[in-house]
């Protein structure tokens, strides 16, 4: 089955690729690029790295504009779906949904509407058992951003690792924060992992930080072999 | 101690219903069942209904011996199943609708006496294996549920919510009682006297303790 895989750089959507392409071919990426940092749908922070991310993954991308408006974003993901069944002729769609019922419903029913498959490979997973699997396996992760208390500056460009999961883990049972940043929290980018063709390196970054709230934004990076 | 003591000292068989064995639809409708289990120490063994009658499932015994009578016709011997406690038959994706076409491996149902729990798809086949009917009922997302009656999957009477991801729905069966949802939109039966249970929308997202309930049921 010749699969799209909604596409956002972070580490959910990369790992729901890989699970995608141990069973099935990945035709292309879709990613929305939303003019909206707050968007109800779309991941924003680095969003347009995903360009970068595709060459790695040696997969084609459609990158489509979105004003990022609640609702009114779903018809342009419609749009972008439809425009990747017209022209690598999917027949499903990918997520890398976890818990959120609100995204998966709307997606759920966009699949529907176009007569596409829909698979969530990371639903309803253990976050933190997911967490340690997607190191062990190999991913290098990165956070790219945090919006929520009690998370300071040194989050922002560090490696997910077995101490930051640690860190998370702590924070679920002190502070209820989802670990794997799906309810807003955090977001990542991913740079490498066993899918990658070859790795990125970030050559230039910049961070800016307030109230909890900060952004890690790669302003330069290329591609390295493996 | 495994929970699987409290469950008659014997694994829960949790039945994939996907298109196909291994598919990536596995993730979302078996694994978060499995895993709820897992976690709450129940012992159990996940195997696709396509390998109960093929014995092809890697790693696994076959469940059943059957031997061809008819060209849709299955003869089965129950053995396979002893092991078991009690089987959970798992929803699909939304477009996934093959094993309405393979009913004639489902028959077994009618004749085990232990608990069966059919989630979504595994619901519709209770419902067809019983003399129900497929209609069609899309649902999509979170959606309130009429618990209308006292029961031992459910509990007491109230409301809950619980998330929907169908397109069709089953209708009651002879011999079921309508434990939530009404008489045009089931959403939860039981047999009248076996321990049948259906429900129609999914427990894993939100609603894990109905799982809970199924595996610890004293029947």
């Amino acid at each position: 089955m010749k699969l799209g895989v909604l596409f956002s750089g972070g580490k959910d959507s990369v790992f729901a690729c890989y699970r995608a392409m141990e069973k099935n071919e990945v035709a292309c990426l879709i990613t929305l690029v939303s003019e909206n940092e707050d968007s109800y749908m779309f991941h924003t922070p680095n969003i347009s790295c995903t360009n970068l991310q595709a060459k790695a993954l040696e997969i084609p991308l459609i990158s489509w504009s979105t004003s990022g408006e609640k609702e009114l974003e779903l018809g342009d993901l419609k749009a972008a779906i439809n425009s990747a069944k017209e022209r690598y002729g999917i027949q499903g769609i990918v997520t890398g949904a976890i818990e959120s019922v609100y995204q998966a419903a709307r997606v759920q029913r966009i699949a529907r509407d176009l007569d596409l498959w829909c698979f969530n490979p990371l639903w309803q997973a253990d976050q933190l058992d997911y967490l340690r699997l997607l190191i062990s396996m190999g991913f290098l992760v990165i956070i790219s951003g945090v919006f929520a208390y009690p998370f300071d500056a040194s989050w922002l460009g560090a490696e997910l690792t077995k101490e930051r999961i640690r860190m998370l883990s702590e924070l679920q049972r002190r502070y209820q924060i989802n670990p794997s940043g799906e309810g807003g929290e955090l977001e990542t980018f991913v740079l490498d992992g066993p899918i990658f063709k070859r790795r990125i390196e970030i050559v230039k970054a910049s961070k800016s930080y307030a109230n909890y709230r900060g952004h890690f934004c790669i302003e330069e990076m290329r591609l390295v072999e493996k | 101690m495994h929970r699987g003591d409290a469950a008659g000292g014997k694994m829960i068989l949790v039945l994939d219903l996907c298109y196909e064995m291994n598919s990536l639809s596995e993730y979302e409708f078996v694994h978060p069942i499995a895993e709820t289990l897992k976690r709450s120490g129940f012992c159990l063994e996940v195997m696709h209904y396509k390998s109960m009658h093929r014995g092809m499932h890697s790693g696994m015994q076959k469940l059943m011996h059957c031997k061809e009578i008819g060209k849709n016709d299955m003869d089965m011997d129950m053995d396979g199943l002893e092991k078991f406690s009690r089987v959970i038959l798992c929803g699909t994706a939304l477009k996934d609708n093959i094993y309405l076409e393979q009913l004639d491996l489902f028959h077994w149902i009618r004749d085990w006496k232990k608990p069966v729990f059919g989630i979504c798809a595994g619901m519709q086949v209770i419902g067809r294996v019983f003399g129900g009917n497929i209609v069609s009922q899309p649902a999509i997302g979170l959606e309130k549920i009429d618990i209308l009656e006292d029961s031992a999957l459910m509990g007491e009477r109230r409301e809950i919510e619980g998330y929907h991801l169908h397109n069709y729905g089953v209708t009651l069966p002879d011999q079921f009682r309508l434990l939530a949802g009404s008489p045009v939109r089931v959403e939860a039966f039981c047999h009248e006297e076996m321990p049948i249970y259906g429900i129609i929308f999914h427990p894993e997202v939100r609603n894990r303790w109905i799982l809970d309930r199924f595996a610890n049921l004293v029947y």
